[in-house]
């Protein structure tokens, strides 16, 4: 009997913000422990909340990209329980009124290009850090992350593959990233899985599901899901039932443990927090925030496609990432200003930052805003490639160098005397001492063995430490060989 | 000049003596601080200043005058214990919005003013410290919660006094003490740095001899706050404006479901008393009907119950206030337990356990949604009411203060029943004031004056026009002579 998945993912985005969500305090991450504290995140009696308005951007803008409705009026809610992490006795979130409604996500995963539906988007603060590891008798808690601003995006249980689920939240993280609403650092916990998933034979109910949480990494979530799926179907198979549950993943292991069941589920007693007026968000602020909303990835994608008939893999590649995609964009302008031009150079410039400068950056493990070579450099290079000054094989020395160095790759070239040598007497002087020393192979030429003529054209890139341009290399050998 | 007779003085009459170098500012502290030290019996203090509190602030009215503060406004470097023993020890880390802005107008802080703890309480005596005694009897509560800032001003240990109601807690205590007291509208005074108890409903005002010298304390107090997101965008404003008008313009709304049953019969007398007055003075009296009032003490403590479960979820011993020091290497749940059963009093934990009984899974549509519903309909009834009516009026209180101990413990019922008049405000947010009409025997009686909101400035001024033609605010309890 085969077995469905199903799984739907709530995924917690970390706003890019430089203030907290309800006080002045900084969000910077990892500062001494209780140093970024104000009133409010401390629960201080008497300290009230005020809501930043930056982070009502950040929604409006994730809102709009994907195609939801953001909602004119929405609410905070105090999530009510008690930890020691947790400041004021309540988190404060949007329960029944979130800001982001009805939205959807396209992947391109197991069934071709696939919706995700996208329930909701609603706007809370994180709590703050216990630390356990310091005394022998008790704990710390360090305020510095409560009351950081958050972004809780919920799909619908649409997923029924577990690449797929990975592929959307891959996605999303490229989507937040791209809008600039969250920085995307996994490890510091930027952004966070929470995943649910249950079985069942297709066609049938859903199943009872079980929620993963705080899953950290693509791998993890993956992992997770796929230690769950085999778990839940082994446990059926077997005569039990799944028990609706909370389950932690074990990075270590790579299995789930329960962590609450429904039954002891906390009655967080939800009502809107009194402290904060409903949050009104007319056209006017969702146009302004519009104004500012960069081209999305997926149409950028397709306008790389039609204008420079770029492939949609290197479409994809060059989409992966905004600062990746937008120096793409400024290299190619600077390289021409007519757009015939840039067309031209559209494949060479995308082969070049795919290929060679993005295993760089892999590399090293560094952004593209971290490299040493800058746009101007690298457009350098670019039009030593185009004017033949040095063929492709010097232009990967070169960018090695630059990499370190961060020069322009005029210099370099000029500097070390790599420039392509397109003299063709100096070319067939060359060639013929080549022929001289290799009569025997020669002669084999002549006599038929065509394939020897990459022989010698190899030899002259050797004789010339690579800087024949092999074109002409190519010709002068085969013109030398034939006389 | 007799001390009493300068602790009777109003604002404006201490202002000229300061300003005729009749007294100076150091020395009209001292004086009110050697009357709080003398009727500490009053327990209306909680702390008084050994020193000046004040900043001069030449040419600003209230300058050097003094003031005494309700101890839930946090004030920094200073202890507010809001009447708890969760917070005896607590020192806040900032100031609250209201304690700056007197700082700032120059007012001269004489000390902390007792109070229900929390702001729980209609007679004083749920305080953690001390039950606090009427001036004008003291085998009588004066009130609550503002029960200190209240006896504090009818015992002339300082001019004014601020003071906060949730439900009535500064009308009450202002009638039982026979004081002038003003609840602004909602949103009016900033809450930032108020130690909350219900956060839709709290508000500050100010207690003092007479509508007067409210109006010139509130100028000072009140005023848009960024720090508090519930404030009103209103800047301050001059709430003597509107003073000295004849009342020939004004219609006031007298709701007959004020004068219900539960109703003392000297209470009615003066009220009606009053009413006659209003109508020589020019008024037109009209009477008027707030149908949906019935269930405002049902809604009133559904809701404020609700959002104090919440509110004071903080007091939990791991930052800062109380937290046992037995018991200390047991598990968190023990902490927490210990916590709250020994810091909080009994009617705070009451009305934490009711609030998150409303609130639990399952009964939260059947009482805080139905509450917050009948919450829209008394709004709508008194926004109805203000579209024939510039004032409504009526009794403050049942009745007079009753004697200490008088409302058992475990009755709360009966206490709740004391904000029958003054709940019905809080839940459609409006300004109102209280203010003495005459006596029951020995015990001042308040009358409520209710305003459409942002109609401070009339209220005021309607109540300043009444206490010209009397000297009921101007009677001091013969203990304190």
């Amino acid at each position: 009997m085969t077995w469905e998945t199903v799984i739907g993912l709530e995924i917690h985005v970390q706003l890019s913000a430089e203030s907290k969500i309800f006080s002045p305090a900084s969000t910077v991450f990892c500062n001494a422990a209780n140093t970024q504290v104000r009133e409010v995140d401390c629960g201080f009696p008497g300290a009230l909340p005020v809501l930043n308005r930056r982070v009502v951007d950040c929604a409006i803008l994730l809102g709009t990209a994907i195609s939801a409705t953001v909602n004119q009026r929405s609410e905070f809610a105090r999530k009510n329980y008690f930890y020691p992490d947790l400041p004021k006795g309540y988190q404060i979130s949007q329960f029944e009124y979130p800001i982001v409604e009805h939205g959807e996500m396209w992947i391109n995963g197991s069934q071709g290009e696939m919706r995700i539906g996208v329930t909701r988007a609603h706007l809370e603060e994180d709590a703050g850090k216990l630390i356990h590891d310091h005394w022998a008798t008790s704990s710390g808690v360090d305020l510095n992350r409560a009351g950081t601003p958050l972004l809780e995006i919920v799909s619908e249980p649409d997923l029924r593959d577990i690449n797929d689920a990975v592929l959307y939240a891959s996605e999303m993280h490229k989507l937040v990233r791209w809008l600039g609403i969250c920085d995307g650092n996994m490890q510091e916990g930027s952004f966070r899985i929470d995943a649910n998933i249950s079985v069942r034979h297709p066609g049938d109910e859903l199943g009872t599901r079980c929620e993963i949480k705080n899953l950290n990494s693509f791998r993890f979530l993956e992992q997770a899901l796929h230690y769950e799926r085999e778990r839940q179907i082994n446990l059926i198979e077997d005569g039990g039932t799944v028990v609706q549950q909370t389950r932690l993943f074990n990075t270590a292991s790579g299995e789930t443990r329960a962590m609450r069941s429904k039954e002891d589920a906390h009655d967080y007693r939800y009502f809107p927090d009194p402290d904060l007026p409903p949050l009104l968000v007319d056209d006017a602020w969702i146009a302004e925030v519009i104004a500012t909303m960069p081209e999305l990835p997926r149409a950028r994608a397709q306008r790389f496609i039609n204008d420079y008939q770029l492939s949609s893999y290197d479409a994809t590649l060059l989409t992966a990432d905004k600062d990746f995609s937008d120096y793409y964009e400024t290299l190619l302008a600077q390289l021409a200003t007519d757009s015939e031009q840039r067309n031209q150079h559209a494949k060479l410039c995308a082969n070049w930052l795919c290929g060679d400068f993005a295993a760089l950056l892999n590399e090293h493990k560094i952004e593209i805003s971290a490299s040493k070579i800058d746009i101007a450099a690298f457009a350098d290079l670019m039009r030593c490639l185009i004017n033949d000054t040095i063929s492709g094989k010097i232009a990967k020395t070169v960018l090695l160098k630059m990499w370190d160095s961060g020069e322009h790759a005029s210099i370099i070239i000029e500097r070390e005397g790599l420039m392509q040598i397109s003299d063709s007497s100096a070319l067939e002087k060359i060639g013929n001492d080549i022929i001289a020393a290799n009569a025997q192979q020669a002669q084999q030429y002549r006599d038929g063995k065509d394939r020897l003529l990459g022989f010698f054209v190899g030899q002259m890139m050797k004789a010339t430490k690579g800087q024949a341009n092999p074109e002409q290399a190519n010709e002068i050998m085969k013109r030398l060989l034939a006389q | 000049m007799s001390a009493p007779n300068i602790a009777n003085c109003s604002l404006r009459e201490l202002r000229t003596l300061l300003d005729e170098n009749k007294i100076s500012a150091p020395e009209l502290a001292q004086l009110f601080r050697a009357r709080a030290k003398q009727y500490s019996h009053l327990n209306a203090f909680l702390r008084i200043n050994e020193n000046d509190d004040y900043h001069p602030a030449a040419g600003n009215f209230l300058d050097s005058l003094p003031i005494a503060h309700k101890d839930i406004f946090c004030a920094q470097g200073e202890k507010t214990t809001c009447g708890s023993k969760m917070l005896a020890e607590f020192v806040a880390p900032y100031d609250s919005t209201v304690v700056e802005n007197f700082r700032n107008a120059g007012m001269n802080t004489i000390g902390r003013t007792n109070m229900d703890e929390f702001a729980m309480g209609s007679s004083g005596e749920h305080s953690a410290f001390s039950a606090s005694r009427n001036p004008w009897d003291e085998n009588y509560v004066p009130g609550g919660s503002s029960s200190g800032s209240a006896a504090a001003v009818a015992a002339r240990l300082t001019p004014v006094a601020t003071a906060t109601d949730t439900g009535g807690s500064i009308r009450q205590p202002a009638a039982f003490c026979g004081v002038t007291g003003i609840k602004p509208t909602y949103g009016r005074v900033s809450r930032w740095g108020m130690v909350a108890f219900a956060s839709s409903f709290d508000q500050g005002g100010v207690i003092a001899k007479s509508a007067e010298d409210c109006a010139l304390a509130l100028s000072a107090m009140a005023g848009f706050d960024e720090r508090d997101s519930t404030s009103l965008p209103q800047p301050a404003e001059d709430f003597t404006r509107q003073f000295d008008q004849p009342l020939s313009n004004i219609v006031i709304g007298v709701p007959k479901e004020f004068f219900s049953d539960g109703l003392d019969n000297k209470v009615a007398s003066r009220v009606q008393e009053a009413i006659r007055q209003f109508e020589k003075q020019g008024a037109t009296i009209k009477e008027i009907s707030l149908a949906s009032v019935k269930h405002a003490i049902a809604a009133y403590y559904v809701l404020t119950c609700a959002e104090a479960s919440s509110n004071l979820s903080r007091y939990d011993g791991v930052r800062y206030g109380f937290r046992p020091t037995e018991n200390n290497d047991s598990d968190l749940t023990t902490m927490y337990e210990q916590t709250r059963t020994q810091g909080f009093g009994a009617e705070v934990k009451r009305r934490i356990l009711i609030g998150t009984y409303m609130l639990s899974y399952g009964y939260y549509d059947a009482y805080y949604r139905r509450a917050m519903k009948v919450r829209t309909l008394i709004a709508r009834d008194f926004e109805q009411a203000f579209t024939g009516c510039d004032v409504l009026l009526g009794p403050t209180t049942p009745s007079p203060a009753f004697a200490l101990n008088a409302i058992a413990d475990n009755d709360p019922v009966a206490m709740y029943l004391q904000d029958i008049y003054t709940v019905p405000v809080n839940l459609a947010g409006l300004p109102a004031l209280s203010l003495p009409c005459g006596f029951s025997g020995a015990l001042p009686v308040g009358l409520q004056l209710i305003g459409a909101p942002l109609a401070e400035s009339l209220l005021l001024s309607v109540a300043h026009e009444y206490q010209k033609q009397n000297d009921y605010h101007l009677q001091m309890p013969a203990g304190v002579q």
